[in-house]
């Protein structure tokens, strides 16, 4: 059992002076409920209260088929809507022997990315606004907003696309969709240095985010954190590199990881990775097939075999795991989901103590936590 | 100097004349007295719309959007139409609070805005009172406002509120002392305190010309800590919304919310104004040397407008800060003022002090 994981425990004392910041709080970006003990401004202990959001979303998945269960996984972590429709197509697909179209896995991987980047400009907007500095919440919807624009066009949705489905895509996308996106990244390209300038050199937010919340790589895997949060301490898993789906192993590019271990290496991971979704972007549009299939050929409806099965994929903030028990019938008999979140958000208590109260905003700003997919 | 036409000396003496030819000298004060106060409520009342107005529109710009434009012509009735809604809005009873203190913390923390007003010198022959000890005065009132904020987050009975306003209670004795040292800076070149002295010392130029780098060095130092005195962002602890909801003004509702936020602005725009009338010359205008034709052309620009001027100016630049940095931690916000800007302030009057010694200044 690793230090941290003692350290993790905590003894109440009726005389500690408890503020609850939530589950109605602008800084926990969702119904979270952070039991947070100070001594002064000093955070004591901070115990994380989850369930506000429950909607009983691996027991719904019992009852639906697999092409259901799709719509179902976008309210998971909205933000990474592609992604984990992308987990439960390549889990059935696997799972039946299927191979989708080579042109599929290009358009999911160029999805994958956008969704990416248009998390992570979410994140920055609201870390910025975490750490008091209002403007970068414009800025980050501003190119986010072009993104969204590139789903609303191919999908009708914005947030929630429900779009990658088991076997291939719901539809073909836009006949625009490869020009926009090289659009996007020739926009994108310039617009990042202002990020650098707004918030990265600025000497307020170093001081607030350099050397606070320090994860060491042993805490990191004690508690499983992964993406981003992960990769800034030091810890190698990115899944596209380590378990490649899709079309990522016939793809170059860099596995973003930096080894302090605080708010501002999270940070710049983060900054890193927006510019090698970039990169990749760029490969996608030059090698994606030309025609207009979007799909393999499936029955109307999917009964996977009796057994277990299991798929894992990258989101925006982490390691998205599903299992599945089948009994051979159209629903899964059990269906569980590891969502990154989770594993993310309990190492608060780790990080946050002993630091200010500001500090703790800090800190769970650049976990970047998406609450509905603590609760799922 | 500004033309005499400009100066309304004339119109106040007027005023003065005909009141105490039509009643007893004691009535005639009196209603000076009453005319005076009306006079600054309805501007305090005008100030603080137009600033709200100002700032959302500043904000606008520095964040690529376009700001309120649907009340009115601009959305200049936007803020109007925001009093209103404070207005009509329910003051909701805190259970458990302590009603006396929760109810007279706004007051005080307007009043004391409302008092530092009085000893502003707005124009040439435009000043309510003339203290001989007005920068002393103005600095003493403002910071009255803290008592205030320290009441309300104590009498809100909430955590949020408590933290928010010792916070407040912290930074605002803290950068009380870099505000006071820096404007001293200031004071040792004119010898007086009276603000109209102050005025008429920079009719040759201005001290942030004249008073080489260290007065450009105080003025620097008076505009962050002046920042910090109104809990402004980048300091803007006391009422950091991510941390704290809003501080100590989370319990209040309605038009006791209202107070707070009005009394933020005016603060604003007192801080401003004590800036743009202890460096950059109050009313007097821009001269030059001996350029003697462009002095002349300064001169026709009425000394209201020069005031105002200098101080929307400076007001700019503190929204410009807020919109931009991101916010400080308190302890970084204390180390700033113990560590850095009171030994370099102090270090920076004591070579003032050389300097006006020893004559070396225009």
């Amino acid at each position: 059992m690793s230090k941290d994981v003692v350290t993790n425990i905590i003894l109440r004392d009726d005389e500690d002076y408890i503020i609850n910041m939530g589950p109605q709080h602008p800084s926990t970006h969702g119904v979270l409920r952070l039991e947070v003990c100070l001594n002064g401004e000093t955070v004591k202990y901070v115990v994380p209260h989850i369930g506000y959001i429950h909607r009983g979303i691996e027991k719904m998945c019992e009852y639906d088929t697999y092409k259901q269960i799709i719509h179902l996984t976008d309210r998971m972590d909205y933000l990474s809507a592609h992604m984990n429709n992308e987990a439960v197509s390549l889990l059935v697909e696997n799972a039946l022997g299927i191979e989708v179209p080579e042109r599929v896995k290009y358009i999911r991987a160029a999805l994958n990315e956008l969704n990416r980047i248009a998390s992570h400009h979410l994140w920055w907007s609201a870390f910025g606004m975490d750490l008091g500095a209002l403007t970068t919440f414009f800025y980050g919807l501003r190119d986010r907003e072009k993104i969204l624009d590139i789903f609303d066009e191919s999908f009708g949705s914005r947030l929630l696309h429900s779009f990658v489905t088991p076997g291939g895509l719901m539809h073909d996308v836009h006949p625009n969709f490869r020009k926009n996106i090289m659009e996007f990244v020739k926009y994108f390209r310039k617009k990042l240095p202002e990020y650098k300038k707004l918030l990265t050199d600025n000497i307020i937010f170093q001081n607030r985010t350099k050397g606070i919340g320090v994860m060491t790589k042993e805490t990191a895997i004690a508690f499983g954190v992964t993406g981003p949060s992960g990769r800034g301490s030091g810890f190698s898993c990115d899944v596209r590199k380590i378990a490649p789906y899709g079309i990522y192993d016939q793809l170059e590019f860099n596995e973003v990881l930096y080894t302090n271990g605080d708010s501002f290496d999270r940070y710049m991971v983060r900054m890193d990775e927006m510019v090698e979704s970039m990169n990749l972007l760029e490969q996608i549009v030059d090698k994606m097939p030309e025609g207009t299939e979007f799909t393999a050929k499936m029955k109307p409806i999917v009964k996977l075999p009796e057994g277990e099965y299991f798929q894992r994929v990258e989101t925006a903030r982490g390691e998205l795991d599903v299992f599945v028990v089948s009994d051979g019938k159209k629903h899964p008999y059990r269906m569980r989901f590891r969502s990154p979140n989770f594993s993310n958000m309990f190492t608060l208590n780790i990080l946050g103590r002993g630091l200010k109260i500001a500090d703790l905003v800090a800190i769970s700003g650049s976990l970047d936590l998406v609450i509905p997919d603590i609760d799922r | 100097m500004i033309l005499e036409i400009y100066s309304f000396s004339s119109l106040t003496e007027a005023i003065d004349t005909a009141l105490n030819n039509s009643m007893a000298p004691w009535l005639a004060t009196l209603t000076e007295l009453v005319i005076i106060g009306i006079v600054f409520l309805s501007f305090y009342a005008l100030l603080g719309l137009f600033l709200v107005y100002l700032e959302r529109k500043v904000c606008a710009v520095m964040q690529n959007r376009i700001g309120p434009n649907r009340v009115g012509k601009w959305g200049l009735l936007q803020t109007i139409a925001d009093l209103i809604k404070l207005l009509m809005k329910e003051l909701i009873p805190i259970k458990n609070a302590d009603q006396f203190l929760f109810n007279l913390a706004p007051y005080i923390v307007i009043a004391a805005s409302f008092m530092a007003m009085a000893a502003l010198p707005f124009a040439k022959g435009l000043q309510a009172i003339d203290l001989n000890v007005g920068l002393f005065y103005i600095m003493a009132v403002s910071s009255l406002g803290v008592v205030g904020i320290l009441i309300a987050g104590w009498s809100s009975n909430s955590k949020y509120s408590l933290v928010g306003a010792m916070r407040s209670g912290a930074q605002i004795i803290s950068y009380e002392l870099s505000v006071g040292l820096s404007l001293l800076s200031i004071v040792i070149f004119t010898g007086s305190l009276q603000l109209s002295d102050i005025v008429a010392s920079q009719a040759d130029g201005w001290w942030i010309f004249k008073g080489h780098i260290p007065a450009f060095f105080a003025f620097v130092i008076y505009l962050v800590a002046g920042t910090a005195e109104i809990n402004r962002g980048p300091f803007d602890l006391a009422e950091a919304e991510s941390e704290l909801t809003a501080g100590f003004h989370t319990e209040y509702s309605g038009i006791k919310f209202a107070f707070f936020f009005l009394a933020e602005y005016i603060n604003m725009f007192i801080v401003a104004a004590v800036a743009a009338t202890v460096f950059f010359g109050g009313w007097m205008p821009l001269h030059i040397g001996n350029w003697q034709g462009f002095n002349a052309v300064m001169d026709y620009i009425p000394s209201i407008i020069w005031f105002f001027g200098k101080t929307f100016f400076i007001i700019y630049l503190i929204m410009w800060f807020k919109w931009t940095f991101p916010r400080l931690r308190i302890d970084q916000l204390l180390t700033l003022e113990w560590k850095y800007l009171l030994p370099l302030n102090l270090i920076n009057t004591v070579i003032i002090a050389f300097i006006v010694l020893m004559g070396w200044y225009f």
